[in-house]
Formats: structure tokens, sequence, C-alpha cells
């Protein structure tokens, strides 16, 4: 038992290789968690938010005291779970009297909290309160549309950073094939003041139209709610251009079996696949096709014509 | 679909998101109406999305159409760290030096002892030391030593070693780069302190120096407590003041502050202190007149247009300000 964490079988060594720090990297995973007193209505947010991203999501069930986001020393048992479950989204919910139904999304980087944004839930209706034909229910894990409306988005950084944070939070992951079939919901983000955000989440319906593009349609599926931004912290200039940086593109796949030869130019190398000959039927192995019988019959044939004559100028 | 008036919306295809930054929903009408008016301000911005979507070129699969996304436009953090080269261990470091190169190794060895093929690790391999059931005594050796526990301590030795090499090696990979990727630092050494940074390991000579000085807060100076381990004694003991060198050094370099300049200091800081003069006006008056005439000298050069006026104003306060510093309420 060292201060390194080794694995003894191969598959515990593939787990911790998820975790290390990858070049281009795969889909973030969110912590759910609450603090000492939760309302009904934080629960339900909290479960159905949950839900939404069960694959690449996290739930602790119980209380969790101590985590003030926005003190300076209220983080640290953020940063050990996010350590913990490999988490760099988190989802805290908490409600008091001075912040009722207080909900915080915050990001790490490096296991160290990057941003934080603070918002309150009001007029929250659960996914059960709505009805809709079940066969428009969206599957879980599919990748998700994302609209944002309002100029306020743009204008006002507290939106523009609950924007950011709610496209990482429910964006998916990032995928170069999509399948077209699977498409089937979208979130909808409205900016109604300068401090509130109308979410929801529909469902699509694609119907026929004349063109390739089906005509789509929206179905509320639930959860919806209103988000009022309390405070918001922005992250620190200097982790967010370290945050910021990307790897130039894809990394040069090394080109196989190609050489460049200052003589013969770019060559490479034909490889064939064992033939196998002596394996193989011959096409055709009927008696009078063999090659020495046809020509010995043309021969013979030959020989016949000029008997012919033979007899001919004989008779 | 026809894009009617301005409506033009930026949309990210590789995240699936579109943004309509030319509408706006108010927020006082009904609940109904406003929900209904999101869903159809949503359902275009889908559309939007749908059109460039399903006119990408797809190929056909088992499951449906499928498209190539292209890269995501808005950029969002990552999160770790971008994955840093790993320095070299010290036998790495030895065998570049040395130009050691790593040859293969056949897994069948021919044991000398037996004169088999054997395997060169694991159960029954080839020329392994303990196999070996009689050790030949030499005449130097010692009557009462055991050469067989002898020979195990050794190995304990070596392997000892070499776990400490690999723990060196890993611990400077954590601290100058990155640890292999399937390695992880233990939950007992994770460096959580909050937004701070990792705090800074005190060393052992500060601790001892800080144990000296702290033992001195009791109500006899720490004269008659027991020491503890490690606990240095104060450096100055007693009364402690730091003279300035009156001359500077011999061989020519910085000694720091002079005595004279000390006080030179202390004393233009009370002075200005209590100076009432806000202003040194004479050299205001010449600056803001050399600014003037810069500023004048290069609108003829740009000629422009503009009036002065409408230009943003340049703080005229600048250099007064820092005089008045030395000035907090006058009253």
């Amino acid at each position: 038992m060292s201060e390194f964490r080794t694995a003894t079988t191969r598959r515990g060594k593939k787990e911790l290789q998820k975790r290390a720090p990858k070049l281009i990297e795969s889909g973030k995973k969110t912590l759910v968690l609450h603090g000492t007193k939760t309302s009904s209505v934080l629960n339900a947010v909290l479960t159905q938010i949950y839900h939404l991203k069960k694959e690449s999501a996290v739930k602790y069930s119980r209380k969790n005291d101590k985590i003030n986001p926005f003190e300076a020393g209220g983080e640290t048992s953020l940063e050990f779970f996010s350590q913990k479950t490999d988490c760099s989204l988190f989802l805290y919910g908490s409600h008091s009297k001075k912040r009722p139904n207080n909900l915080v999304i915050g990001r790490t980087y490096d296991h160290h909290v990057y941003d934080l944004v603070e918002v309150g839930i009001e007029n929250f209706r659960p996914m059960e309160s709505f009805v809709y034909d079940k066969k428009l229910a969206p599957k879980e894990g599919s990748k998700p549309f994302m609209a944002f409306i309002g100029e306020g988005f743009e204008s006002i950084i507290g939106l523009k950073h609950l924007k950011e944070v709610l496209l990482d939070l429910f964006r998916g992951e990032v995928v170069e094939n999509l399948n077209l079939a699977g498409v089937d919901h979208a979130y909808v983000c409205t900016a109604l003041s300068s401090t509130k955000v109308f979410f929801t989440h529909c469902a699509l319906r694609l119907k026929k139209s004349g063109t390739v593009v089906p005509k789509m349609e929206l179905v509320e599926v639930g959860p919806s709610m209103d988000m009022v931004i309390r405070r918001h912290r922005p992250p620190n200039e200097s982790v967010r251009k370290e945050a910021m940086r990307s790897s130039k593109d894809k990394p040069k796949k090394k080109e196989k079996n190609v050489k460049k030869d200052p003589l013969q130019g770019k060559i490479g190398n034909v490889y064939i696949p064992d033939q196998k000959i002596g394996e193989m039927a011959l096409p055709n192995k009927s008696k009078g096709v063999k090659r020495e019988r046809r020509e010995a019959r043309q021969n013979h044939g030959s020989d016949e014509h000029a008997s012919k004559k033979k007899k001919e100028e004989d008779s | 679909m026809e894009i009617e008036g301005e409506k033009m919306f930026e949309v990210d295809l590789g995240n699936l998101m579109a943004y309509d930054s030319h509408s706006t929903v108010s927020s006082q009408q009904s609940r109904e109406k406003l929900v209904k008016e999101c869903l159809e301000k949503g359902t275009e911005l889908v559309q939007a999305i749908a059109d460039s979507l399903f006119t990408l070129p797809s190929t056909e699969d088992i499951d449906g159409p499928l498209v190539k996304l292209p890269p995501p436009t808005t950029k969002l953090p990552r999160e770790k760290h971008m994955p840093r080269p790993r320095p070299p261990t010290k036998w790495e470091e030895f065998a570049k030096k040395k130009g050691i190169i790593n040859r293969k190794k056949d897994k069948i060895v021919f044991d000398e002892q037996s004169e088999t093929w054997k395997r060169r690790h694991g159960y029954d391999r080839a020329n392994d030391e303990e196999a070996i059931p009689i050790i030949e005594a030499k005449p130097t050796d010692d009557p009462d030593e055991d050469p067989f526990a002898k020979r195990r301590e050794n190995k304990k030795g070596r392997v000892d070693k070499q776990e400490k090499n690999r723990v060196q090696n890993l611990r400077n990979a954590a601290k100058f780069g990155d640890l292999p990727s399937h390695v992880q630092l233990a939950a007992t050494s994770l460096p959580i302190t909050g937004t701070q940074a990792v705090q800074k390991k005190v060393t052992k000579d500060e601790l001892g120096n800080v144990a000296g000085i702290a033992s001195t807060a009791t109500a006899s100076g720490g004269k008659f407590d027991k020491k503890l381990p490690g606990e240095k004694p104060l450096k100055h003991k007693g009364k402690f003041r730091k003279f300035p060198p009156v001359a500077p050094a011999a061989d020519g370099k910085a000694t720091g502050p002079t005595e004279r300049e000390q006080a030179e200091k202390i004393l233009n800081k009370i002075l200005s202190k209590n100076n009432h003069d806000i202003l040194n006006v004479k050299k205001a008056v010449t600056v803001t007149n050399v600014k003037k005439e810069k500023n004048r000298r290069s609108d003829k050069s740009k000629s422009s247009t503009t009036n002065s006026k409408l230009k943003p104003q340049k703080k005229p306060f600048k250099k007064g300000g820092s005089a008045k510093k030395g000035n907090p309420k006058t009253q």
C-alpha cells in the first residue's frame, strides 16, 4: 500500500488507464449530490436530471455537509468526490431559507473547481406530469439537440456562462458518426429576462416532408423548470487558458507500408494472401478438354482430310 | 425551409446546437402562452439544425443512415490537463548515456546445470540461484554462516532496492510530468486544497527553526522546557537588530539598502504624509502641455476630422494623483 495505485489485474489496469489524461477526451461524467437540507422539488430535479444522464452520471444518495462551493474551504469534499468518481461536472442541491431550491452546477479541471453557476429552481414540472404518446419517449443515451433562444445568452455574462455550462452538461459524448434514426430529443432554453431561463426537455417527432429533411415537431416530455441565476463564479483566467488548449486536430496517423526511395520514388509492398493453389478445384476435368487430346484430335483431323482427299483422288 | 427576414441562427452542427440571438420571448404573458412560444421558437431552431444535418452525405448502415458530423465549433474546457511527457527513468537515462540497446530476450534459455532448455522466468526456470541444492564451501568461508540464507538475503536486498528505485522514478514522474497511464496517486497523497495550488512541503530545517521559535513562546522564554527532538535553538538569542553595512562590500556586489538609504526612505514617507502641497503645479502644467502638443501633432499627421472632444477622455489627473496619495483626507 504505497502512495501509488497500481492494478494487479489487466482489467484493473484498463480501468486506471481510462482515468488517465488523454489527448482527445471522451464524455464528461456528472456527480449528483445534495447537502444537509433539500426540498421535495430539489430532490425531484436531481433525480430526474440523473435519469436523463443515466450512463454518464453518478448519484450520491446520502446527505453531505461541509460543502460550500462558493467558499474557499468548502470545495475540498467536492474535489475529493470528483477524484474518486472521476467526474468533472457536479450538481449540488441544497435548500435554505435564504436560497430556496438552490442548485449549483459546477465544473472541475484536473479535479479542482473550475467554475460554478448557482441557480434557483422555480415552476418545476416533473416528467410524470407530461402526457404524451409513449412511442415518442426518447431513448437513453441518444445525442440531444440543443436550442438556445434569446439575445441575453450573448450579452449578459451570467447567462453566457449558464449557456456554456448547460451545453457541457447535456450535450453527451462528442461523436464523429451519428445515426439519423436515433435523434429523438431536444433541450430548449429560453432567456426570459437577464436572470431567468426557461429550460425544458422535448421529444422530437419527425414527420414526412417532400424533401430529405423531415419536418420537426417538439413534444414536451419534461422535466421543465425556470432557472434563476443567483451567483456565478467564472474560471480563473490562467486556468481557463490552460483548459481551453486543444490538441491540433487529430494526431497524425503513421502511414504504414510506404517508403520513399530517392531513386524509385514512393514504394510500398503489396501483400497477397496465400492463394492455396494446391487446394483449388480445377475448372473442368472432363477428358475431351485436355490439351493433349485436343491437339491429337486436330492432327488426326488433318490426317483424315489428307486421307479423304487421297481417297477422292483415288476414286 | 425559407429563412424569413433576418432570422439567421448560429448552428453548431458538431454539438447539434442552435442559438437564436434575435428573438425575445416576453415573460409577461401567461405560462401556457410562454411555453407555447418557446416551443415554437425551439422548433424553428431544431428545424434549422435538421436542415443542415439531413443534407450531410450519409452512408447506409444496418440501423439507419450514418452521417459524419463536423467537429464542434463551440469550444468547451477540458476536464483534465493535456498529457505531459514522462521524464525518463534513471535506468533510461543511464542506458541512453551508455548507448545500451534493449534487445528482445528468448523465452527459453539453456540451463547449464540440468543441460536442458528451460523457461527464463517462472516455475522451474533456467539458471535459478535458489534451485542449487549444494553449494561448495570455499576455504575463506565462515563455518557458521549459512550460504543459502545469505543468498536469500542478498536477493531480498536487490528486490527492495529495485522497489525503492521504482517508487523514486514514479515520484519523479509525478513531480515533473505525468504518471504512466496505469498508475494513479493513492487517496492519501492527493493534492486537494480547494482552489489553491498544491501547498509547498515544509522542509525539515524549516520545521526545526519554526519549532525553536515557537518554543520561546512560554512565560519563561522556553528556558526550562524539555527540548523536543529536531527542535533547533533560536538563531539570534535575545534582542536582535540587524544593521546594514556602512561601507559597500569588498567584491563590489550589491549589499542591499545602506543605512543612509533606509533613513531617507523613512524620512520621505513621513514628510510626504504631512506635506500639504497636493500638486507640484509647475510640473503638472508642463506635463499636460507636453501631452497636448503630442496629441496635436499626431492629430495633424493623421488628419482626422473628429473633434478631440469626441475622443475618449484621457485621465488628466494621473500624474497629480500619485502626489495626492500622500495626503489622504485633508480636513
